[in-house]
């Protein structure tokens, strides 16, 4: 469907049909199986799922951050502004990232080079990206670093990563990622690593953040409690593919996957009713040795029928934006008829 | 129930646990890490208390120090009539029986060259006289009770996925039929479909087997659905103690109220309403804890006292304990 109707004209970054599989000795594992989405200009779009759901091979996949071999991206289109990033030469590449796309990583402690001062690390992109001068670099690093709510930036400068803690470091690595003004952020689980409340910190921050810089912001997590107080689109992903995506309160009050459905049942909160038992999705994510032919989540959903062991659903439009790669119609309380 | 039958199986007095530091040229003592300085709390039987705290709080320290599993600086933990911190070594060899630990990472707390089968054995040889056979029969009997399939026994370990390596990890732990269980993060490296499942597991065996926890975890909602009575921990010291209901419905210190407000509701219509205390700044070094209480660097109702004087952990309700000068004006 690459020449499908675009309503995503002015989407900044699209994605479409994207295919990545690892090649292992023991065979091929199919991390990503057409995955489609775009995200706009100001937008932050969520997106949910858990380990092995391909979540971060996908984000790695789009800027070719992944080795190949093993990984083989097998077909697709990243649109950067109509430019197609899978077809880019390494140069380009190069320059789109930390350049037009910033990036923030899980962990900052691992992400950050513990031999260089973070001044020097906020001030590498702006001189390869940006053709500053060591001088101008080191006053756009300063206001850089006052920007994401480090006090006394000028001296911290000259810090090593060491001497800041874990949601200081995330404060750098978030520097880092927005010193050449990207069009797209993507941060990969960029709180997990942190406790609740300087969790509460950061997300704050990101909320001044969007608002004065008005980045599209792609924030991978699997926490929604999180992607509840911050997305305004949410992006369901289960066994390498996309199961579910709406703008976040339809995702939330009327979720049509069933495994969103289940999901939202099985996460405990600190607030309202607390239910005797956990709701469980019992049986495990699924191991994607070959391209999927059927649902990936049959296995342990309670809906299923004949249909989701042929075949694969693809994304159907419930409305609102909102749409799930399911056979069965909640509203309709049925099985959809084939089409 | 609790009320009917208010014996403590485990209690712990004044507990502390110093880490020395030493540095300079002859690598002298220069100070010592408080990572755990003088808590006090009891466990009632069949009862699971939940201990929570940021990383660096101190929370995992208490777990192993109430196993000893560290020589404790001081204080005491009592534990089924007999104090642990103290006693010789075969003497706690005898009492091991009795106490056992479930771990964070199911990937590293399990031996990669053991089977399953022998892994949840080695407890039984260890400890029981008992043949081949009668373990065997006990191992399967354990697999079957945290829901792993028998025909598995004789794989390694990196064949199971994370949910089934913690379930052999819990059977490691059930095999010698233990009264007091410490739970340290058991389901921190689960996903979240998966840590339902094991969270679940965990009650069913409580109910059947009568078993005490300590849960210690940083997930404030998977503790108010597991423990009884929730104990929070800031820098070394617990700051409030109390039953889960009114801990999570009306928490009583500064910290506890932040840390609550700081949790993400996954659910935006609420979400949006949450009143959220920020705080600002990071935990101090256990290794230089401020003077007075250890929340005043950060606490936002902070007065002159508490950055004089170390607040005392007293019950302030029936039931509810609190280390805040905030409080000393009501008793």
């Amino acid at each position: 469907m690459p020449d499908g109707p675009a309503p995503v004209l002015e989407a900044v970054l699209d994605v479409r049909d994207l295919k990545t599989v690892f090649k292992t000795r023991s065979g091929e594992v199919h991390a990503v199986n057409d995955v489609s989405f775009d995200v706009r200009p100001g937008e932050l779009l969520g997106v949910v799922g858990e380990s092995g759901s391909g979540k971060s091979v996908t984000m790695m996949s789009l800027i070719g951050l992944l080795p190949s071999p093993p990984a083989d991206i097998r077909g697709g289109q990243v649109l950067l502004d109509g430019l197609d990033l899978l077809q880019a030469d390494a140069d380009t590449l190069r320059r789109v990232r930390g350049g037009r796309i910033g990036f923030i990583f899980q962990d900052p402690m691992t992400s950050l080079n513990p031999v260089f001062n973070v001044g020097y690390q906020i001030m590498e992109p702006l001189r390869t990206h940006m053709g500053m001068t060591k001088a101008q670099a080191r006053l756009r690093a300063a206001e850089l670093l006052e920007l994401v709510g480090i006090p006394d930036a000028n001296r911290r400068l000259k810090d090593y990563p060491h001497q800041f803690s874990g949601g200081m470091r995330q404060r750098v690595m978030i520097a880092i990622a927005l010193a050449c003004d990207p069009q797209v952020l993507i941060a990969d689980e960029p709180t997990t690593a942190l406790d609740v409340t300087i969790q509460a910190q950061i997300l704050e921050l990101v909320k001044e953040l969007r608002e004065k810089l008005g980045m599209a912001i792609i924030w991978i997590t699997h926490d929604l409690g999180v992607i509840a107080g911050i997305a305004d689109r949410v992006m369901v992903m289960y066994g390498g593919q996309v199961v579910e995506q709406a703008p976040t309160r339809e995702l939330f009050n009327n979720p049509q996957h069933p495994y969103t459905r289940a999901l939202l049942q099985t996460i405990p909160s600190v607030r309202g009713e607390r239910p005797e038992k956990l709701n469980v999705i019992e049986g495990q994510p699924p191991i994607l040795g070959a391209a999927p032919t059927a649902c990936p989540f049959r296995a342990r959903c309670g809906y299923r029928f004949d249909r989701c062991d042929t075949e694969n659903p693809s994304r159907i439009s419930a409305g609102n934006g909102h749409d799930a790669a399911c056979f069965y119609d909640f509203d309709a309380g049925g099985p959809r008829n084939a089409g | 129930m609790l009320d009917d039958q208010k014996q403590p199986l485990v209690t712990v007095d004044n507990l502390k646990m110093h880490f020395p530091i030493f540095g300079g040229l002859l690598q002298r003592r220069t100070g010592e890490v408080k990572a755990v300085d003088g808590i006090s709390f009891d466990i009632f039987e069949g009862e699971t208390l939940g201990l929570v705290g940021e990383s660096g709080c101190g929370k995992s320290t208490v777990g192993r120090s109430v196993l000893r599993l560290y020589e404790v600086t001081d204080g005491s933990v009592v534990i089924d009539g007999q104090d642990i911190a103290k006693a010789a070594p075969e003497e706690l060899r005898h009492m091991r029986t009795q106490m056992q630990m479930i771990f964070q990472d199911p990937q590293a707390s399990l031996n990669p060259r053991m089977k399953v089968a022998e892994i949840i054995a080695e407890p039984l040889r260890e400890h029981i006289k008992s043949t081949p056979a009668e373990r065997r029969t006990r191992v399967l009997e354990l697999m079957d009770q945290v829901g792993l399939n028998r025909d598995f026994a004789n794989r390694y370990p990196h064949e199971f996925s994370g949910g089934q390596r913690q379930r052999i990890g819990i059977a490691r732990a059930l095999a010698l039929n233990p009264k007091f269980i410490v739970c340290d993060e058991p389901i921190a490296a689960l996903d979240v479909s998966i840590q339902a499942q094991v969270v679940n597991l965990l009650e069913e065996l409580q109910e059947t087997l009568g078993l005490t926890y300590l849960f210690i975890s940083h997930d404030l909602s998977m503790v108010r659905h597991i423990a009884d009575r929730v104990a929070v921990m800031y820098l070394g010291r617990i700051v409030e103690l109390a039953p889960r209901d009114d801990i999570y419905a009306d928490p009583q210190h500064p910290y506890t109220k932040a840390l609550l407000s700081a949790v993400p509701e996954p659910d935006p219509s609420v979400e949006e309403k949450v009143e959220r205390i920020i705080l600002t700044g990071d935990v101090p070094s256990p290794a230089k804890p401020p003077q007075g209480c250890n929340f005043c660097t950060r606490c936002p109702a902070v007065k002159d006292i508490c950055k004089r004087d170390e607040p005392e952990f007293r019950e302030v309700q029936p039931g509810r304990f609190v280390a805040c000068h905030r409080f000393n004006d009501i008793t």
